[in-house]
């Protein structure tokens, strides 16, 4: 769940790194109050859950409070990427040294949050990283052991900065590690970190993101901040597509068939099972496919419910084949999944050996899965066959069905 | 009587089906419902309870053959359709 900046900026205060004395603003006339109290040039920014802000004109500057009240005004009304803004946040306009990088973030390869630190900040740290890595220093942290001063100095020092600078930045860093550690968060990011002419630090704007399933957890933050309960804080509202994959998987308790996201393409997919459906999403676009639907199926859903989604990826307009995949499986059963994909495409008056590029999905209850997949004539693969050429496989077959349609 | 879905055919004696005792305990077995009790018609007199099989719960059929167990032998075939209507031994 990702937070709004001047709610991060918030949590960042609390925890004692400077930040400027911004203020959040819902009208024009609190915008211009917040102006006339900074007293001096300020920075108007539409509170908005998505990027490119500067480039849609929601940010802008001000000289003078009726400035600032016209600006608030102008961003209010305000569309960026499909978003309202929430409100403005009105900044001291800072006069900056220097702009850094620091973040904590969770690295999902090695399980461990990490602790980044560039000198080079304003910009997104992946172009730092891509363009200038020598300048980003990088350090995992433990979730389990108590965080020392020393990580975050090893962090700051490996992006080649020391002395004085590396003594003052160290406590930020390491507050921010502790935040993230505390709100169970995926991102805790402060960028730019801005050095002022006096050689003090202070956080100019902030990124965080907790785990959604963390929101029980950290209720007593979240009513602090003022956040709604039911607020789901996507990035952008879900397709009917996807509300009816929502459906489908509260329709019966048993299993998960559903998690849906819609893309535009013409495969269909029904995937799941321990990452296998972000493998094999990835695997299909690697490949030159082009997915309908990300979803994930697993937990053993009913033959109902395989085939509730397999009917949905099915009549969703632009889907020509459906690919059934999964890693292997223990307690999804595979006869269950494969009378489930069948009993969608029959439903729907479609020869399922037609409609299903490839099944493989291996492990629990596989001899009986075949046994029907065979009688069907659907292509189907064992654990022999990896994901990656399991995708490929269905791709190629998706592929070559168009190719023989053109000629 | 028996009740045909696309993967899975079930199949009781009418002499099990008519057995009441036998009627509450496949239905409180079954984990998928394939089996329930229906007040029979009126003309049946309207207070005891018939078996019923409920075709649109025959394809959730998970093979767990506790239907078999409960009732005696032969009373009850699970039928795979997918199989050459292999019987669930």
């Amino acid at each position: 769940m990702r937070f709004f900046e001047y709610e991060a900026r918030e949590i960042v205060r609390r925890a004692g790194i400077p930040v400027t004395d911004f203020g959040f603003a819902k009208t024009p006339a609190e915008a211009r109050e917040i102006a006339q109290r900074i007293g001096g040039p300020v920075v108007i920014k539409s509170q908005v859950l998505s990027g490119g802000r500067m480039k849609a004109g929601g940010v802008r500057f001000a000289d003078s409070p009726e400035e600032a009240e016209a600006h608030a005004q102008a961003i209010l009304a305000l569309e960026i990427g499909g978003h309202m803004p929430r409100g403005v946040l009105v900044d001291p306009k800072a006069e900056v040294e220097q702009e850094y990088y620091a973040g904590v973030v969770w690295d999902g390869t090695r399980k461990l949050p990490v602790m980044i630190f560039s000198p080079v900040g304003g910009i997104d740290i992946e172009q730092v990283a891509a363009e200038q890595p020598e300048q980003v220093g990088r350090r995992h942290i433990s979730t389990i052991l108590p965080l020392s001063d020393f990580a975050a100095k090893e962090t700051i020092a490996r992006a080649g900065v020391s002395g004085g600078e590396l003594t003052k930045i160290v406590p930020i860093l390491r507050r921010l590690a502790e935040l993230f550690l505390r709100y169970d968060m995926t991102l805790a990011e402060i960028n730019p970190l801005g050095r002022l002419p006096d050689g003090s630090f202070v956080a100019l704007d902030a990124h965080m993101e907790i785990e959604n399933e963390a929101r029980g957890r950290q209720r007593e933050l979240l009513l602090e901040l003022g956040v709604d309960p039911t607020e789901t804080r996507q990035a952008r509202e879900a397709t009917p597509f996807e509300i009816a994959g929502e459906e489908v998987d509260s329709s019966d308790h048993r299993g998960v068939a559903g998690n849906v996201t819609e893309f535009d393409g013409n495969l269909g997919l029904v995937i799941g099972a321990g990452g296998g459906s972000l493998t094999l999403f990835d695997a299909v676009r690697a490949h030159g496919g082009r997915p309908a639907n990300y979803c994930e199926i697993g937990g053993n859903p009913s033959v109902r419910k395989a085939a509730g989604l397999a009917k949905l990826v099915l009549s969703k307009p632009g889907v020509e084949r459906i690919a059934v995949m999964m890693s292997i499986v223990s307690n999804t059963r595979v006869d269950i999944v494969a009378r489930g994909v069948i009993k969608a495409c029959l439903e729907l008056g479609y020869d399922p050996a037609e409609k299903i590029a490839f099944f493989r999905i291996p492990g629990a209850w596989e001899e009986e899965g075949f046994k029907i997949l065979q009688k069907y004539g659907i292509d189907y693969a064992d654990r022999s066959v990896s994901l990656n050429e399991a995708a490929r496989r269905a791709v190629e077959k998706i592929q070559g069905a168009n190719e023989e349609a053109v000629r | 009587m028996r009740v045909d879905g696309t993967f899975i055919a079930v199949e009781v004696s009418e002499q099990a089906a008519a057995d009441q005792e036998l009627a509450r305990r496949l239905a409180e077995v079954c984990p998928v419902d394939i089996f329930r009790l229906r007040t029979a018609a009126a003309e049946s007199g309207g207070s005891a309870d018939a078996l019923e099989i409920v075709a649109e719960n025959v394809d959730e059929c998970v093979l767990c053959r506790l239907c078999l167990d409960t009732a005696p032998a032969g009373a009850v075939k699970v039928i795979k359709l997918y199989d050459n209507e292999a019987l669930l031994a």
